[in-house]
């Protein structure tokens, strides 16, 4: 599936900024399952430097910095990807999770040592007893990594309520956990640090998600919003993402933009600022499909 | 190896407090120095060998001591502490109830190495900073470490230490351990032990210099004939490495030293440091980083900066990539490092070769990375620390040692410091030495076998090094700083003067005229303290009578209350504190001067006296000091931007002191005598009394005091004066090329200095009379003051939104985190 994506960020200042640096993730990288076809970034008012970097995970991080007064700041991202099918296991592929996880501390394998870093707490999550507590009763002895973790997924989407009004950036994990509320984030923060407190090796994922209005009614534009959920790596096959706030496994619907140990590894926007009073965001993104018959641009 | 048995030990004791026999014949004996100089059981002592013989290469060290006798080596020793506290050299410690800092504490017993033993521990050393650096080439590069399983991803991933925004960034000659510091001791069988790394900015060097210089001038013939390897040498290579690092051509690189601040506990040794490699000493608020490179923030201007050697820890480098509430870093200087832009000394990320797990792991890592075993094994715990001789309560006595070692990357290689920052724990039991618990500096002389020929920072023709050491260039804070050391100087020196005059008033009200009625004449001076230490409302406003009729206790408040805004010691003590902030400006003799002021300033505060009564005898050298203070600045210090702002200071607080004073005293009438005897006063307290006795033999009185303190240009302690100098001051003071024709500033004086020379002194003097019965008053004068005193405080004013602008504190964007809806069911893949 082709989409094309536009990701609108809209800083407005009360007061004139004299200076600003900014990273942002928001260009698209590309995966086993993902060709980016083309990505580019532009930035209102004119950058004085932009610059594009590779981070520690392979995402692309973008610099830039605006050193004239300006009192608004958009930073406006457009891409088109292709997404297939993630490769999933099959069953038989699928082996009991303690073996896996025997695996994954065993092997000398690069892949697999590579992918213990993310069997550690990262900065956003910590080391959680409650959400281990959590995990447990998805993971029954003996059963497949895959089934487990899909089944975790499911135990959250369904005992957690999406709320955007009730958690922010700053809200521990323990929160959520407590008041079982949250947001994309949120889930994804839960089902990694559950699946890191059984040892096992998991990871943010941040994109975006294609809506589709309700039959009969047009799509409207500005609409959609970007989009997170989690990733388990299982040894001797790969990683594997799963959505937690939709119950489901990757699908061509959702576009990857950048992976991390957590949210704050790919944070779309940040930026530090002098000047500038009081300031509002404001975000718009739209998720398109490219039709068959419609040229890329 | 066993413990010296009590006898023998005995019989060395007795045997080192025999003279040799080359010994001079004035040479007194030492019957205390070694006394109970006894190692402790199972450790290695530096001085003396477990069988209780002396090692060799002290013999000379102690013939010498003993030749100089007791009390010369007390004397010494003394010496050595008072140019360690004249020098301001001071370790801060957090939570010290003895305030910020306190002097770092020398002992004047040297650590001696043998020359071939220092070299073999060099080979050592220089091969585990080559390891590091491999390291951390790898650990921030392709980790082949942590994918071929040589470590574990959970040791280096999980340390908090490893800086992901930082891997991946290019490092100049791949060398991102540009400096490295290793902490040293020995095993019971003598052999050296690493016992940990410095890897991030190793701290010391500076001490260690410091200690040299100090130790080189208490002892200098034993310092020059026992063969010590110089340290200059080494200051060099650390030099050229910046420079050769630098992004740009080694002879242009404009190099910082980049420190947290004045209230870091090492701040001394980033002052002197940077004042001795010739760089300029700045912080995070001074930086900025504009077109992906790093500027410093100067008057007016930006200069760029090619590199850093920072004394900043990693994580607080960057708020925008790595602790986002840092106020000790630069927004964006991971950006300029990465655009190849900047050199960092040491790249940051580097603590992760902090880690104690990998320094466990380092034989291993040795054997891989370099092919060779490590030449310096290590040790994590001291359970039986290694001694050497402290000279303590006035004998030698065994105390536990470590000693940093230092070394820089040159060019083929890494060298390393001949020598190092020893330290000695001041009690004989504690395993660990740090500064933070107390303990001794020690220098570290290795003895050569040949004399080694004196050599100094800059050599004629080296290349490597700049022929001329430009001046660094005046940060705003520096110059901000340097404007309120002028200001609180002269406001010191302006209100010291006055209190003398009224104090000699008061005593002859006292003591010695008491029929002489002029209470009157004495009440304008105390109003004129009031109004120019503006430490209101005391003999101004409410409850003025009472004190103007009992002034002692509201005298002594001004002369010893630390905690009243205007009073005396708050006035030094804000001078010590922006003296503190720019130490690397000010010379060792100007540092002198400032301690002798915070002398006179404990003095007042800490015995504060019952009685005016010797008030006189604390204030008559302070004056003396406060202008020494201003004579050192004037003739010792260029008369650069820096100095500039020094100057403008000191002329603009003079100035206001000076309205201030004629303002209390000239604009009330008052009769005879009380007039004559207040224009004595002011002349007093303007230094013009000769002056005007030897001008004015007639002529209404009040208008020749304003002729020689208001209006006449010649006099330096009139008004006058004052306003021309500043007029200079600011038409030399930096301009951008895009400002108009006259800055705000040199606007302001020039009306000022315009006004002062169009007024008319006889108009200035007349008498104003109210019908309503308002006592009599010289309005125009009051007038023309007012516009004055105003005028100054719009000139500071201008100047500070000129040239000390400080950055406004960094905000951070608002974090656009998304919250994708949930789809509705129908519409999942």
């Amino acid at each position: 599936m082709k989409y094309r994506i536009s990701h609108v960020t809209r800083y407005a200042y009360s007061d004139p900024v004299s200076l600003c640096h900014s990273i942002a993730h928001l260009k698209p990288r590309s995966m086993p399952h993902q060709r980016v076809i083309n990505a580019s970034l532009r930035i209102t008012p004119w950058p004085s430097v932009t610059r594009e970097h590779q981070d520690f995970f392979g995402n692309r991080v973008s610099y830039f910095s605006l050193q004239q007064s300006h009192s608004m700041l958009e930073i406006s991202a457009a891409s088109e990807v292709e997404v297939d099918h993630q490769p999933v296991p099959g069953p038989d592929a699928d082996p009991p999770w303690e073996a896996s996880l025997q695996q994954l501390q065993d092997s000398r394998d690069p892949e697999h040592l590579a992918a213990r870093s993310f069997t550690l707490p990262s900065p956003a999550i910590d080391s959680q007893p409650d959400a281990l507590a959590f995990a447990q009763p998805s993971f029954a002895p003996g059963r497949p990594l895959l089934e487990a973790t899909t089944d975790l997924m499911h135990r959250i989407y369904q005992d957690f309520e999406y709320d955007p009004s009730f958690t922010t950036v700053a809200t521990p994990l323990s929160e959520v956990l407590a008041h079982r509320r949250g947001v994309c984030q949120d889930f994804a923060h839960l089902g990694i640090a559950a699946l890191r407190g059984l040892g096992l090796a998991a990871r943010y994922v941040s994109g975006y998600l294609e809506t589709l209005p309700p039959p009969d009614k047009p799509k409207l534009r500005g609409a959609d919003a970007s989009h997170a959920w989690f990733a388990v790596f299982i040894p001797g096959h790969g990683w594997v993402d799963l959505d937690p706030t939709n119950n489901c496994l990757l699908s061509e619907q959702h576009i990857t933009t950048a992976i991390g140990r957590d949210y704050q590894d790919v944070t779309p926007v940040r930026g530090v600022f002098y000047g500038g009073g009081e300031h509002e965001l404001s975000v718009a993104v739209d998720v398109d499909r490219i039709l068959p018959t419609e040229p890329a641009s | 190896m066993s413990s010296p048995d009590p006898v023998t030990a005995a019989a060395l004791a007795e045997e080192l407090q025999r003279p040799p026999a080359s010994d001079a014949p004035d040479a007194p004996d030492t019957p205390t120095l070694l006394d109970h100089y006894l190692p402790l059981p199972s450790s290695y002592d530096e001085m003396r060998a477990g069988d209780g013989e002396l090692r060799p290469h002290w013999q000379y060290l102690l013939d010498s001591l003993r030749k100089l006798g007791p009390e010369r080596i007390a004397a010494r020793s003394r010496e050595a502490h008072r140019l360690v506290r004249d020098n301001g050299v001071t370790y801060n410690v957090y939570g010290d109830p003895r305030g910020m800092s306190r002097p770092w504490q020398l002992d004047p017993i040297p650590l001696l190495v043998r020359g071939e033993e220092w070299a073999e521990l060099e080979r050592g050393l220089i091969q585990r900073a080559e390891l590091l650096n491999q390291i951390l080439l790898d650990l921030h590069g392709p980790r082949q470490l942590v994918l071929k399983g040589l470590v574990p991803p959970e040791l280096i991933d999980g340390y908090p230490g490893y800086l992901l925004p930082c891997i991946g960034t290019q490092v100049a000659d791949n060398r991102p351990l540009v400096l490295y510091g290793a902490d040293l001791t020995r095993d019971g069988q003598g052999r050296w032990h690493v016992v940990g790394d410095r890897a991030q900015s190793p701290s010391g060097a500076g001490y260690a210099l410091e200690n040299r210089v100090v130790l080189s001038r208490v002892l200098p013939s034993l310092f020059r004939d026992s063969h010590v390897h110089r340290l200059a040498g080494f200051f060099r290579a650390m030099r050229r490495a910046l420079a050769r690092l630098a992004p740009c051509e080694p002879d242009e690189a404009r190099i910082a030293l980049m420190t947290p601040g004045p209230s870091n506990e090492a701040y001394f040794e980033h002052a002197y440091l940077a004042n001795y490699l010739g760089y300029g000493l700045v912080q995070g608020g001074d930086l900025s980083v504009r077109d992906g490179a790093l500027w410093l923030r100067t008057l007016g201007r930006l200069e760029r900066i090619d590199a850093l050697i920072r004394r900043v820890d990693d994580l607080w480098c960057d708020p925008l990539e790595l602790r986002e509430d840092s106020l000790l870093g630069v927004p964006g200087l991971l950006a300029a490092v990465r655009a190849g832009n900047l050199t960092i000394a040491n790249a940051l990320g580097s603590g992760i070769l902090e880690h104690p797990g990998l320094f466990a792991r380092l034989p291993r890592l040795c054997q891989h990375l370099l092919g060779e075993e490590l030449l310096l094994p290590q040790l994590q715990e001291v359970t039986k620390p290694a001694t050497a001789p402290a000279y303590i309560d006035g004998r030698l006595q065994p105390r536990p040692f470590v000693l940093r070692s230092f070394l820089v990357c040159d060019q083929d290689g890494y060298v390393v410091m001949p020598g190092g920052l020893g330290r000695v724990a001041l009690n004989s039991n504690t395993p660990i030495v740090s500064n933070q618990l107390g303990g001794l500096g020690k220098d570290t002389w290795v003895l050569a076998t040949e004399p080694e020929r004196q050599e100094t920072l800059v050599i004629p023709g080296d290349r490597a090094a700049p022929a001329t050491v430009h001046e660094s260039e005046v940060s705003s804070r520096v110059a901000d700083n340097l404007f309120w050391i002028g200001r609180y100087t002269e406001r010191a020196e302006g209100l010291v003067r006055l209190l003398r005059v009224t104090l000699i008033k008061l005593g002859d009200r006292f003591n010695f005229q008491p029929d002489v009625n002029h209470s009157e004449s004495l009440h304008l001076l105390l109003q004129a303290l009031t109004c120019q230490s503006q430490t209101y409302p005391g003999f101004v406003g409410e409850g003025a009578d009472q004190r103007l009729a009992e002034p002692t206790e509201e005298m002594l408040e001004l002369i010893t209350n630390v905690e009243r805004p205007g009073a005396l010691p708050q006035t030094l003590q804000a001078l010590g504190q922006a003296a503190w902030s720019v130490r690397d400006r000010l010379s060792n003799d100007t540092w002198r001067v400032v301690n002798e002021i915070e002398k006179h300033l404990r003095a007042l505060t800490q015995h504060r006296p019952e009685a005016l009564n010797g008030v006189l005898d604390v204030l008559d050298p302070l004056v003396t000091a406060l202008v020494a203070f201003a004579a050192l600045t004037n003739e010792n210090m260029t008369h650069n931007e820096g100095w500039h702002f020094l100057e403008a200071g000191r002329r603009l607080e003079r100035g206001g002191d000076i309205a201030a004073l004629l303002r209390a005293t000239m604009i009330p009438v008052t009769g005879e005598p009380d007039e004559t005897l207040t224009i004595e006063a002011v002349l007093g307290v303007t230094d013009s009394l000769i002056t005007y006795r030897r001008r004015y033999r007639a002529g209404t009185r009040v208008g020749a005091l304003l002729d020689l303190v208001f209006q006449d240009e010649t006099n330096p302690r009139s008004l006058a004066y004052q306003l021309v100098r500043l007029q200079q001051l600011v038409d030399e003071m930096p301009r951008t090329q895009h400002q108009p024709a006259r800055s705000q500033a040199q606007k302001i004086m020039l009306r000022l200095v315009t006004d002062l020379r169009l007024a008319e002194i006889d108009q200035l003097s007349q008498i104003t009379t109210y019908a309503d019965g308002s006592p009599a008053q010289r309005a125009a004068l009051d007038k023309r003051l007012t516009t004055l005193e105003n005028g100054l405080a719009e000139l500071s004013n201008a100047l500070t939104a000129q040239y000390f602008r400080h950055e406004e504190q960094p905000h951070y964007l608002i974090d656009p985190r998304g919250n994708h809806e949930p789809q509705s069911a129908g519409t999942q893949a």
